[in-house]
């Protein structure tokens, strides 16, 4: 265990790094100087020349990449080409709004996709089990900013129940407040999110009723209850737990764009912002922040993974297939 | 429908650990997998039950638990008479009453040792489960039990054996420790569902002969179900041949090999001849 | 059933008799993320899977049903739209009646003729992605099904970060870079489609390589290329067809998220994200506006999820028997 996570730490180090060179060369490699964000229409060259200068995109790739790295594993992120203030406590701050909508929306989602994966599993043969897998196929196909839409349009605009937007400007000094403004953000988020997870808990649910080793403890004499909390629990974990991680960083996307619905002052919004004024500081930081959050999620999911399979534990390579 | 003699095994009626009368069990879109299956096993009696896969005779086993997957329709009558329990038609049993009856009534060896054991735990605590449930052991005497049972099955290392997941012995390893759980539950009926199919030749020999032992030595009933004549003859003498869910041929394995009436057994006769033969020209 | 399986021959592998502990490599661990995410975990078919049925699909039939429709409005709108595009001379928020059969929106546009552009415009960056991820992930993964050992790790531990590289964010990295078109949509999307499609690839040509068949064929002389073009392409194409038909649903969305951010195609160009983004403010006053392009959004993901599933049902020889 300790040589895997070991190893598994070296593969995410290793990731980040690969992350941020594929970020740095995105940002610098495609048309368009970031230089470019500094000036007006019609600068002569020797702005160019400064802006360049300021910037550092006159150095060569290599060394620029090396100052950059530098620069972000120390989380200083720049400052923004806009309002001047420091890129990396405007994260913090926006933190404060996107990590708790990611969080609340993920864990409504689980709670409510593992109890409705699992009926519509095993009561696949009453009315209700394909209605709630029909359910979940055409929720994965709704785009989580339209239903954003018609939530606010019906709780907010039409009965006046909720705000339509935004946050708390002394964020979370009044938490019921703050979380009045996240109610809806975060039921949007979740019921999209859900309709993936229940498919997801649905067909794991579906592998252990349909497994042999439950066939076998109920031969000898276990309750389909008992066999199912000893056994049928853990094992359909474990497909469940792998997607986890990819799951919750797909809710974090989700907030990316939900932020922009609710007009809440998150990550999301922030890049926004930051694309459409072409404020590349604030693109990177966030994209950076971001990434990284992604890969850590990925690793601790796996890292869970291997908690509960012992199958897992031997293997040291990833691609043991 | 029913060639004649097709019902056998017990001769007499009543007296049997197992009584099958007419089972059909049909899939949910009313396909016919298992027509009219008769057969009836006495204590401490053997049978064999023979036919390709997919002419029902594991659908029969898990008919037999009351184990069927939801969806398929079953009728016709299977009596388990094991002694301490109440006489019970499985068919249209409660779900609480079966319960009772699986295990100590019958229980099943299944063919996959791989996956008819919990991937996820270790197989000492899943070997206590069935003896906790059937003997009311606890703590220590459940860990010696426990050790015992592996020992039993001729385990060469129990301590460790317990210890280890499923994936981290052999596969006849796992065989054995599936029989050591099956027998746990000291039933009267021990169905052996293609219990050496999944492993090596030389593997197959020696957990066929463990059953073999251990089903005499404590007296219970064995329905073996192998699609294997081979296998068959080499533990029971009666058997049943089973072809689209219909027994097309029933008797002594001896009468069974030697004069087939039936094309199908017929056929089964030669292959295994020539299985034999081919083996013999390879492993001279 | 098709390709040809070996023969079931229980005697042709007698390893030596039970070691205590086997090495692990030889016992199946659990399946990979990425193939529960692809294979084992795809969305099942609607009716469940468990239903053993006859040839037909409904799934399929359903699904073509709907994605045929956008197509075939899609198609519609290359040759004739009710109104030419920007086109405002019809008021702003006409309720729906003749001449504007669905109203027009607060610019005066036709709501008809701009769903009509939207549904060209997201079937081009589904399709587009498809393209583009599908000729990548597949040029890319086929030859890393082939890699053994070190490059193997390496190729596998490539696309790994690839994958968690979140497809949305590269989008938006993309256009900020470049300029928001339905251009650098597709490439963003296609891009980040591409390395989920070669991690694929390379997990079921890993697959095909280690079957018997595949062994036989080469010692019987067949060079690689032939078993590329006779065995592996062949047995790899139903799963990835499969898998291609799911991105596309989820390009669409992915499209429609980014357009909604204003990241997508510029104004001319009506996509349904935009279309969205634009009547968020007279929802309550023109409510078609805000539904009809969500409406058709699902319609079309729904479909193709649909065609998806059937396609599994159809080209998918392994589903479990019952016994």
């Amino acid at each position: 265990m300790t040589t895997y996570l070991l190893r598994r730490l070296a593969f995410l180090v290793v990731s980040l790094l690969l992350a941020a060179a594929v970020l740095f060369l995105l940002l610098r490699l495609l048309p368009g100087d970031p230089a470019n964000s500094l000036l007006t229409i019609g600068a002569d060259p020797g702005q160019i020349a400064a802006a360049r200068h300021q910037i550092g995109s006159d150095r060569p790739l290599p060394q620029q990449f090396v100052t950059w790295l530098g620069q972000m594993a120390t989380f200083d992120l720049g400052e923004s080409f806009i309002s001047t203030l420091p890129v990396g406590p405007e994260i913090a701050a926006r933190l404060v709004v996107t990590v708790p909508l990611t969080l609340l929306a993920f864990l409504l989602a689980v709670v409510v996709a593992v109890p409705v994966g699992f009926l519509a599993a095993h009561r696949a043969n009453r009315w209700y089990g394909p209605l709630l897998n029909g359910v979940s196929q055409f929720g994965i196909a709704v785009p989580v900013f339209w239903l954003g839409m018609l939530l606010i349009t019906s709780f907010a605009l039409y009965f006046h129940l909720l705000p339509a937007g935004g946050f708390p400007q002394d964020d979370w000094a009044d938490p019921a407040d703050a979380l009045t403004s996240l109610l809806l953000p975060v039921v949007t988020i979740a019921l999209v999110m859900s309709a993936s997870l229940i498919r997801y808990v649905r067909s794991a649910t579906l592998d252990v009723l349909d497994s042999d080793y439950l066939r076998t403890f109920r031969a000898l004499g276990s309750s389909f209850t008992g066999a199912m909390w000893r056994h049928g629990l853990r094992n359909a974990a474990v497909p469940v737990i792998s997607i986890l991680g990819i799951e919750l960083a797909t809710t974090f996307l989700g907030a990316v764009v939900v932020e922009s619905v609710f007009a809440l002052p998150g990550l999301g919004s922030m890049l926004a912002k930051g694309i459409a004024q072409h404020d590349y500081p604030i693109v990177q930081g966030v994209l950076f922040v971001s990434t990284f959050g992604v890969l850590v999620i990925g690793f601790l999911a796996d890292l869970a993974q291997r908690l509960i399979d012992p199958r897992l534990r031997g293997t040291t390579t990833r691609s043991a297939r | 429908m029913n060639p004649p003699g097709a019902s056998g095994g017990g001769k007499k009626g009543g007296a049997g650990v197992l009584e099958v009368i007419g089972l059909t069990v049909r899939s949910g879109e009313g396909r016919a997998l298992v027509s009219d299956l008769s057969f009836a096993i006495e204590p401490g009696a053997r049978l064999g039950l023979i036919g390709e896969s997919g002419s029902g005779k594991s659908l029969t086993a898990l008919a037999i638990m009351g184990l069927l997957p939801a969806g398929m329709t079953v009728s016709g009558s299977i009596v388990l008479d094991a002694p301490g329990l109440a006489r019970t038609d499985v068919i249209g049993a409660a779900e609480r009453h079966l319960k009772g009856l699986r295990g100590r009534g019958a229980t099943v060896v299944f063919q996959e040792p791989l996956t008819a054991l919990d991937p996820l735990m270790k197989i000492g605590r899943q070997l206590a489960e069935p003896l906790r449930r059937v003997r009311g052991l606890r703590g220590a005497a459940l860990r010696r039990a426990v050790v015992t049972a592996l020992e039993e099955v001729r385990l060469p290392t129990p301590g460790r054996v317990a210890k280890a997941y499923p994936h981290e012995i052999s596969g006849g390893q796992r065989q054995r420790v599936a029989i050591a759980m099956a027998l746990a539950c000291e039933p009267a009926l021990l169905i052996a569902d293609e219990p050496t199919t999944a492993l090596d030749v030389t593997v197959q020999a020696e957990v066929l002969a463990l059953l073999d032992g251990l089903v005499t030595a404590r007296g219970m009933a064995l329905l073996f179900i192998s699609h294997d004549l081979a296998v068959v003859s080499s533990v029971t003498d009666h058997v049943i041949v089973l072809k689209d869910g219909v027994a097309v041929e029933t008797g002594d394995v001896l009468d069974i090999v030697t004069s087939p009436r039936h094309p199908y057994t017929r056929d089964l006769v030669t292959s295994a001849r020539r299985l034999d033969s081919a083996l013999d020209w390879t492993h001279p | 059933m098709n390709a040809p399986e070996p023969p079931v021959q229980p005697l042709t592998s007698t390893p030596p008799p039970e070691p205590l502990a086997e090495p692990l490599t030889s016992t199946p661990p659990p399946e990979p993320l990425a193939e529960r995410l692809t294979s084992t975990l795809l969305p099942e078919p609607f009716g469940g899977r468990r239903r053993t049925g006859g040839r037909r699909s409904p799934t399929l039939v359903i699904g073509c049903l709907l994605a045929g429709a956008i197509v075939a409005v899609a198609v519609v709108s290359l040759f004739w739209l009710p109104f030419p595009p920007d086109d405002t001379s019809g008021g702003r928020l006409a309720p729906p009646g003749p001449p504007h059969l669905l109203g027009t929106d607060k610019l005066g546009r036709d709501l008809l003729t701009q769903l009509m552009i939207g549904a060209r415009i997201a079937l081009t960056a589904g399709i587009g992605s498809v393209a583009l991820g599908g000729v990548l992930g597949v040029a890319a993964g086929l030859p890393a099904g082939f890699a053994t050992r070190w490059l193997d790790d390496t190729i596998a531990a490539l696309l790994d970060i690839l994958i968690a590289f979140p497809t949305l964010l590269l989008a938006m990295l993309l256009v900020a870079a470049r300029e928001a078109s339905l251009g650098s949509a597709v490439l963003a999307i296609g891009l980040a489609m591409s390395a989920i499609v070669a991690r694929l690839t390379r997990v079921l040509v890993k697959r095909v390589l280690a079957q018997d068949f595949i062994t036989a064929s080469r010692t019987s002389g067949t060079s690689w290329p032939r078993v590329v073009a006779e065995h592996v392409l062949p047995n790899i194409w139903p799963t990835l067809l499969v898998n291609l038909a799911l991105q596309l649903g989820l390009a669409v969305l992915a499209e429609a998220s980014l357009s909604y951010l204003g990241l997508g195609a510029p104004p001319p160009n009506a996509s349904w994200g935009r279309m969205l983004q634009e009547a968020q403010s007279t929802v309550l006053t023109a409510p078609l506006g805000a539904v009809a392009p969500g409406l058709l959004l699902i319609m079309l993901v729904v479909g193709v999820n649909l065609v998806a599933d059937g396609l599994r049902d159809v080209a998918d020889p392994t589903r479990r028997r019952s016994r």
